[in-house]
């Protein structure tokens, strides 16, 4: 039963990654929502513990004895409290879980660019690792999908295609292709692999037919796509989450346990990522991307005019995948962001001794360089794939008057848009940990290139998936911890977007805060970084064919927020263009020292 | 006194080593408790159901699917050769019979009434496992696989290739600084298991393909050359079906790195000894190191370890380590001292450190992150 949440004034969360389990506090403190500890402990999914709510006793004690709460009943179960005045226990428990691998899904749809990209939508919005996208006309010939099927061990399929009422031969046929396939589940054994089908409705009687052979548990939703002009995630989005707990959840170690202490059901870690962030676009009207960039995978979230999407870089990390993303960018892209003389040869090696020993950390100042460059090319990468998947549906017919013949535009443009992006969200080690935030600012704005007036932030702790699951039982709560705790302010980057021609102006500028005030022009390839404490009020006005948001040339006056960097001012020009060589090398260093990247 | 736990690899004389094998699906299992195995004996087998081909028969018979069943020249569950006809159309009157024949042999799976599809099923694929270290069964494991138990001398690498491979120990680099070169390949190493000494070369690994060796274990392999040699730039670190002709070990890592001089010494001490390889590499959940496993003759005990993983022990003063991470990347030394605080590294991140005692007599910090454990 939900509970009421003017009778919620404690929170415990936590969150079971792979390897760490992660605990924070919320309280009511002085009329606002506040994180007021964190803890953390090992997480016990493997063997020999073999129970995942030990760890997450564990983490909770240590938040226990931090706070000087009790928290952690005789038993060893999470205490509530008996009444608002009792000094003892938390009035709600909520938890995410990625351990054991996350959810791994596959998914099918009749054509690749409309009905499979909606079921792959669907599955990563929840928070799944999509292992492969099945669809008629994906180029592979029946028999290699067959053999590719049977490769995967998913914990789930989602099957989608054809719009209500349309044709059902093709999404019968596919179905046809999966159920002999005998896609085997990865948790093996008893466990009836979970097929949702959310495809045509007319299909139904001939799905249902198709997976009645048996080690099949079908489960049938409306229709993800009913008609081309729509997509209807949501029950198919629901129906994952539920079969995440039922089945998949269900087999991991304890999970039965952590399911019955939880006051709202457990969601996958990015699946929460995603709902925060949703909730913070919607909150404040602005568009926001998040990144977390992890040591084999790479997460992008984006909103943009309301629309959520989400992609997960299989091979893009900084550990594990670390020689995936050097063979994928190329070491010259990524030397171009290093000012500093290295050899190639002994840098791929070193590419190599990090994938083969991932937990190393970097120890020089050169290492160091040189892992914040291929941190560039990872997240690069990742926005790449994120904006190529993050677009307008596909497949929709569009009414073009005689006009229109001089300006087409495609059906699926992308809905990512660099100058409508408000807020940048970092989180992820080489992120999260650099060693100065001005280090964490310039890797964000070389990768993601934001165009106009961009917000950057990064995620103080990572704990946004915590709150993510608190925005569905208590969304001021989350709102009020997500503003005040875990976002750390790091500042504000304004990018004119124009072609930066070398010796030439692209703004003037000037800026007024607390204490201060300058003003000057930017030239091309210049990189500016103003102390502007909190906040200032900013005034700049682009050359012709410079746009800062108001429109090419045209001023644009207001406030912006500074942070722990400041008033960043990128005068390189968008897209941005690095040259390589020694004159690559020089822009590169002056970048560095105008942002103070590494100042001894 | 302060304490940290690393990982390490084992490099050990003698463990009681138990080798999991397991079929990838339920099958037979071919050995019984207590059988004495050589390692090549297959200990479990199974039929992994064939491939499916689906032909699209209504587009191929012109016709409407609900009535493909009723073409089919034979039932569902009938036996079906390739180039065999499989279905034939009405025709006009009789007449212009379209005979389609079937594009792979096997069983006649099934004929869709509502897609007009048909599936042929082929032949099943035998999969056998087998017990990759001579040993005595000393469990079943229900219909999924045996462990095999023995005595041997273990040693895990860091980084491999390919799959599983067996044969003798034979040294070519009778010092562990020593390069393996081409020139110290000789065709008496053909069917051998060649221990190197520091880097191996890509001419020397192409010479020990052109000689049939089956596999190479050595401290060190330049990136370049194993790029040269997959074709590719390896992106995962998950191997084990290469299929180069020929299996890789490096003990150290990538670059001109020397074999720990243990390493090479347990290894030439077994020169001629019968082993089992395995280059087979998983870094990410279920972490999987490569193994060289040598069985001992006698059966006196040794502590148990289950094949497959990397160990992990604790630090103190005194321990042996690797610094596996630049500027020391390589070097041996032994646990000077663990402080409490962080501090501040030389890239200005902050971290927990100690410091190592070099083997060329150096005192240096490094984080804790940094080092593995030599001792096995």
């Amino acid at each position: 039963m939900q509970k009421d949440p003017s009778r919620i004034k404690v929170v415990v969360a936590t969150d079971c990654g792979s390897t760490t389990t992660k605990a924070i506090l919320i309280e009511f403190v002085d009329g606002v929502y506040r994180q007021t500890h964190r803890a953390e402990a090992p997480t016990t999914v493997e063997a020999p513990f073999a129970d995942v709510t030990l760890g997450v006793a564990n983490a909770v004690t240590e938040l226990q004895e931090l706070s000087g709460r009790r928290l952690v009943d005789d038993d060893g179960t999470i205490l509530r409290r008996a009444s608002l005045d009792a000094a003892d226990g938390c009035d709600m428990y909520i938890s995410t879980s990625s351990a054991g691998g996350g959810l791994q899904m596959m998914v099918a749809g009749v054509v690749k660019e409309m009905t499979a990209e909606s079921a792959k939508r669907a599955a990563l919005g929840a928070g799944a690792i999509v292992m492969d996208t099945i669809a008629s006309n994906d180029r592979r010939r029946p028999h290699e999908q067959v053999q590719r099927i049977r490769e995967l061990r998913p914990d789930m399929v989602l099957i989608s295609g054809g719009t209500d009422g349309g044709d059902t031969k093709k999404v019968t046929e596919l179905a046809e292709l999966i159920a002999p396939a005998k896609p085997r589940p990865r948790f093996g054994g008893e466990y009836s692999l979970p097929i949702i089908f959310a495809g045509n409705r007319d299909a139904r009687p001939a799905i249902e037919r198709t997976f009645s052979t048996g080690g099949f548990d079908l489960k049938v939703v409306d229709n993800l796509r009913p008609t081309l002009e729509r997509e209807h995630l949501g029950p198919a989005r629901e129906t994952i989450h539920d079969v995440f707990l039922e089945h998949v959840m269900a087999h991991a170690p304890g999970y039965d346990r952590l399911i019955a202490w939880a006051d709202a059901p457990i969601m996958p870690t990015p699946g929460a990522v995603g709902d925060i962030l949703q909730a913070i676009a919607k909150g404040r009207g602005i568009n926001v991307v998040g990144v977390d960039i992890g040591g084999a995978t790479t997460d992008v979230f984006s909103v943009f005019d309301g629309s959520f999407n989400r992609t997960v870089s299989a091979n893009l990390g900084m550990s594990y995948s670390i020689s995936n993303v050097c063979a994928e960018a190329g070491m010259e892209s990524v030397l171009r962001w290093v000012h500093l003389d290295m050899d190639e040869r002994e840098l791929r090696n070193r590419v190599k001794n990090k994938m083969i020993r991932p937990t190393t950390i970097p120890q020089t100042h050169e290492a160091l360089v040189f892992e914040q460059a291929v941190s560039r090319e990872a997240l690069r990468l990742a926005y790449v794939q994120h904006k190529a998947f993050a677009t307008e549906l596909k497949g929709v017919q569009q009414q073009r008057t005689v006009g229109d013949a001089f300006s087409q535009e495609e059906s699926g443009r992308s809905l990512v848009s660099g100058m409508k992006l408000d807020l940048l969200v970092a989180s992820g080690g080489v992120l999260s940990h650099a060693p100065r935030m001005e280090q964490t600012a310039s890797m964000l704005i070389d990768a993601f290139e934001p165009e106009g007036f961009t917000e950057l932030a990064k995620d103080s702790i990572f704990m946004m998936p915590h709150l993510g699951v608190l925005a569905t039982v208590h969304e001021r709560a989350a709102m009020e911890v997500f503003e005040r705790d875990c976002l750390v302010m790091l500042g504000t980057c304004i990018a004119p977007a124009g072609t930066a021609v070398a010796g030439k102006p692209v703004m003037r500028w000037s800026a007024r805060w607390e204490g201060g005030s300058a003003e000057g022009t930017l030239m091309a390839q210049e990189m500016r970084l103003l102390r502007i404490g909190e906040r200032a009020q900013v005034e700049v006005t682009p050359e012709r064919g410079f746009d800062v948001g108001g429109g090419p040339g045209v001023a644009v006056k207001r406030e912006v927020r500074g942070g722990s960097v400041g008033l960043i001012l990128d005068g390189r020009g968008r897209s941005l263009s690095v040259p390589g060589g020694a004159e690559g090398r020089r822009l590169v260093a002056a970048w560095a020292k105008a942002l103070e990247l590494y100042p001894d | 006194m302060a304490k940290a736990y690393t990982p390490g690899l084992t490099v050990s004389s003698r463990v009681r080593y138990r080798a999991r094998r397991l079929l990838p699906l339920t099958g037979r299992i071919t050995v019984k408790l207590g059988d004495r195995v050589k390692a090549t004996d297959v200990v479990a087998q199974t039929d992994l159901e064939g491939d499916i081909t689906p032909m699209k028969m209504s587009n191929l018979l012109s016709c409407a699917p609900r009535d493909v069943p009723g073409l089919l020249l034979k039932p569902v569950g009938s036996a079906i050769a390739m180039d065999e006809a499989i279905a034939q159309s009405k025709g006009i009157f009789g007449m212009m019979k379209v005979t389609v024949k079937a594009t792979a042999s096997g069983t006649i799976e099934s004929a869709s009434d509502s897609t007009g599809m048909v599936m042929i099923r082929g032949a099943a694929q035998p999969v056998q496992v087998r017990a990759f270290t001579s040993g005595r069964v000393v469990e079943v494991l229900g219909s999924e696989g045996a462990v095999v138990e023995n005595d041997v001398a273990l040693v895990q690498g860091i980084f491999g290739i390919g799959g599983e491979a067996y044969g003798p120990i034979a040294i070519a680099c009778a010092r562990p600084e020593e390069r393996l070169e081409a020139s110290s390949i000789r065709s008496e190493h053909a069917g051998c298991i060649l221990v190197g000494g520091a880097r191996m070369t890509i001419d020397a690994i192409r010479r020990a393909i052109e000689l049939g060796v089956a596999a190479i274990v050595s401290g060190g392999i330049d990136d370049a050359d194993l790029k040269a040699l997959l074709g590719h730039d390896l992106g995962v670190a998950i191997t084990g079906s290469e299929k180069v002709g020929i299996t890789l070990v490096v003990t150290e890592g990538f670059g001109d790195i020397t074999m720990a001089a243990r390493t090479h010494a347990l290894l030439a001490s077994h020169a001629g000894h019968a082993a089992s390889v395995n280059g087979a590499t998983q870094i990410r959940a279920g972490v999987m190191r490569p193994e060289i496993v040598i069985p001992l003759a006698d059966e006196a005990s040794g502590d148990a370890h289950v094949g497959g993983g990397a160990t992990a022990g604790e630090l103190t003063i005194g321990t042996p380590v690797r610094v596996i991470r630049d500027p020391w990347f390589g070097a041996l030394g032994t646990v000077a001292a663990l402080p409490e605080p962080p501090a501040v590294l030389g890239s200005g991140s902050k971290a927990r450190v100690l410091e190592v005692a070099l083997a060329d007599g150096q005192r240096v910090t490094v984080p804790r992150a940094n080092v593995e454990l030599i001792a096995g």
